[in-house]
């Protein structure tokens, strides 16, 4: 089992009782990235990140460079800090936010500053309470500090920063969905193109948006050197990363490795994270990266935490979440869950997502129940073949944005992996684990 | 005669000058006007609209998307229970059952005395403490249905009142600062964007 010794890059102080407060900030190099940032060029910063290899940590894992690289230039330019944190199971934001307040306050003002906004928004999901607390005290104290504002540390740059809540909505996460939010809409996904906010985002100028995990790593990587952020990790994926732990294991909890050279085995049996499945069972299977991914099982627990490695395995890591299931679990009744969480959640602009997921989720539930058939089985598969094209991964789309087609990854998983168990629901006419 | 509260209608224009267009501020205002009335009047919504300059179907409709927004009164505690993925592993779904039978109401409904709603959760963010429980959006860590019990007669009791605010009160640390950066760019983003949309309309006509 490996655990590696790579430095804590976005947890080094949430072990402090007072993480949250600006003195144990400042009494731990708080601003020290700020400051030096300030002290180059924004372009130079930008390197950096560029250099660092950061990939958004909000799913969809696209370099931060990058995507920083393609802000078009005018006179009025946002950024947008995506803190919804809604993809079932994923709960690492939460930590930053409620944990580290300052820490996403500086990052932010970083990525103001090398992308010269004309103002920040800080999104986070309503149901954030506590987390809303933390982050606009931390603000308020980072004011007062001459951190943010006009004039940041007497260098000239001058930047505001808004809290903004959400009103609970996971279709909000999707960034263009965020932003319809942001200027006080529904929650509905933007038809694309244009596919990056980059070229038309808030208020039809040009946005950037990056997760709270994405921008909490912007000072360390200042401080330190994209270089040094490079050296941790391999390949694309590069630095460390937060992954929410979850399910039938021993210390479910949020930790933070190296990728690459850390193994999905080592964060579920290691015992500084998982400590193994409980109660000394099996791992049946688990889920590598929010309820939108294709399953894994256990014959797929040495492969490493690598974006691309997961994703040529025919999943992703997504939003950060793993979520392990033991030998007791009822994958009928889990994989209806997932469903009936979509069905819930989807917006309703496009037919496929908006009847399949219901139709998906009323057969489900007639599985679970007792009342399903075997027709039944080829029945799902074909409802989600019309959800996304041929059933392959990454998935076709059909649908504004990828919440349809992420819909039939748990049935399409469980049917592959499980599909006696569906026929012992039809046959006993009823939850053989009940 | 304004509905709002004078403290509750400056804390609204405060935070309508944070945005570059007033209507961005809908979804916080919405909160403030729960945090005085625990749920969302009608009074509320044509305020709120005269405010941003829309409809008060406008901020009804946008409203009704949320589930945060209530637009029919809620318990002095929303007590949410989360059945998603982790804390269905977690035993969720049988708290939930508990929960409607100590309570003696159904998911949505509300006791007759007025201070329990029960709600059904989507992931709540906390999953590794299954299940999830928050009352009035504040995490009140993993119950059993025993501990459940004593949450309830607590709440009941008015006995975590410091720790949860009545239903509707989200953010209680108020902006210390309005838009510092220099006016005159304030002006400037909005001339700016006003000139840019302006473009885009034109260019878009053109095309069409
Ligand atoms: C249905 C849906 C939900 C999403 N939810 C979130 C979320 O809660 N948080 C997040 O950061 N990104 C979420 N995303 C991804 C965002 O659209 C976007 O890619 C991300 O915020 C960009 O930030 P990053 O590049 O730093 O990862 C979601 C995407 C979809 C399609
Ligand atoms: S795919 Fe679903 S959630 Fe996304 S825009 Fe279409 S209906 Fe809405
Ligand atoms: S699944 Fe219940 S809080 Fe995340």
């Amino acid at each position: 089992m490996t655990v590696t010794e790579a430095p804590r890059i976005v947890t080094s102080r949430v072990g402090y009782e007072d993480s949250y407060t600006i003195d144990r900030y400042l009494a731990t190099g708080g601003y020290e990235g700020l400051r030096k940032a300030l002290s180059m060029t924004p372009e130079a910063v930008a390197a950096e990140v560029d250099a660092a290899s950061l990939l958004g940590r909000g799913g969809a894992g696209f370099p931060a460079g990058r995507k920083w690289s393609m802000l078009r230039k005018d006179p009025v330019t946002y950024l947008v800090v995506n803190g919804d944190e809604s993809e079932p199971a994923t709960f690492k934001d939460h930590l930053l936010v409620e944990r580290d307040p300052h820490q996403l306050v500086e990052g932010v003002v970083i990525a103001a500053y090398a992308l010269q906004v004309t103002r920040a928004f800080v999104f986070l999901r309503g149901e954030f309470a506590l987390g809303l607390e933390r982050v606009q005290r931390a603000l308020n104290e980072a004011y007062a500090h001459g951190a943010v504002g006009a004039d940041i540390f007497g260098s000239g740059f001058s930047v505001d920063l808004v809290v903004h809540p959400g009103a609970g909505a996971y279709i909000c996460g999707e960034e263009t969905a965020l932003l319809e939010s942001l200027e006080g809409k529904r929650g509905f996904p933007r038809i694309k193109p244009p596919y990056f906010p980059a070229a038309i985002g808030l208020y039809g100028q040009p946005t950037v948006v990056n997760n709270v995990e994405t921008m909490s790593n912007l000072p360390w990587i200042v401080v330190n050197g994209g270089a040094a952020f490079a050296a941790l990790g391999a390949g694309r994926s590069a630095g460390t990363r937060l992954f929410a732990l979850s399910g039938h294991v021993n210390r479910p909890g949020t930790y933070e490795v190296e990728m690459v050279k850390t193994t999905f085995r080592d964060l579920v049996m290691a015992p500084v994270y998982g400590a193994g499945v409980r109660d000394g069972r099996e791992v049946k299977a688990f889920i590598p990266g929010g309820v939108s991914a294709p399953w894994f099982g256990p014959d797929q627990l040495d492969l490493p935490l690598g974006q691309d490695e997961v994703g040529q395995a025919g999943s992703m890591l997504g939003s950060g979440a793993i979520t392990v299931m033991d030998s007791s679990t009822c994958m009928v009744r889990a994989a209806w869950r997932i469903t009936r969480f979509f069905a819930r959640e989807s917006c309703g602009q496009c037919t496929p997502c908006r009847e399949g997921s219901g139709w998906l989720e009323r057969v489900m539930r007639r599985i679970e129940h007792g009342q399903g058939r075997e027709e039944d089985l080829d029945l799902l598969l074909d409802v989600s073949d019309n959800i996304t094209p041929g059933l392959q991964w990454p998935p076709q789309q059909t649908t504004i944005c990828v919440l349809g087609p992420s819909i039939p990854s748990s049935i399409h998983s469980a049917i592959e992996m499980f599909r006696d168990e569906f026929l012992l629901h039809v046959k006993e006419g009823g939850c053989p684990h009940a | 005669m304004s509905h709002l509260r004078p403290d509750i209608l400056e804390r609204a224009r405060e935070l309508i000058a944070l945005y570059p267009r007033p209507r961005s501020a809908l979804i916080p205002l919405c909160h403030l006007a729960q945090e005085q009335d625990g749920w969302l009047r009608p009074e509320a919504m044509e305020e709120i609209a005269a405010l941003l300059g829309i409809t008060p179907a406008e901020v009804r409709g946008t409203a009704s998307f949320y589930d945060m927004l209530h637009t029919e009164p809620v318990g002095t505690y929303l007590v949410s229970i989360c059945t998603n993925i982790a804390c269905l592993l977690g035993g969720g779904a049988e708290l939930l059952e508990h929960a409607e039978a100590h309570l003696g109401i159904r998911v949505g409904g509300t006791t007759a005395d007025g201070m329990i709603t029960l709600e059904e959760a989507e992931c709540l963010a906390d999953c590794d403490r299954a299940p999830c429980v928050t009352v009035n959006h504040r995490y009140v860590g993993a119950q059993t249905p025993g501990s459940f019990d004593g949450l309830v007669a607590d709440l009941r009791a008015g006995r975590r009142g410091d720790e949860i605010p009545p239903h509707g009160t989200l953010v209680r640390v108020r902006r210390s600062t309005g838009l510092q950066a220099d006016p005159a760019s304030v002006a400037d983003e909005r001339a700016a964007m006003a000139e840019a949309q302006a473009a885009r309309a034109a260019a878009k006509e053109e095309g069409s």
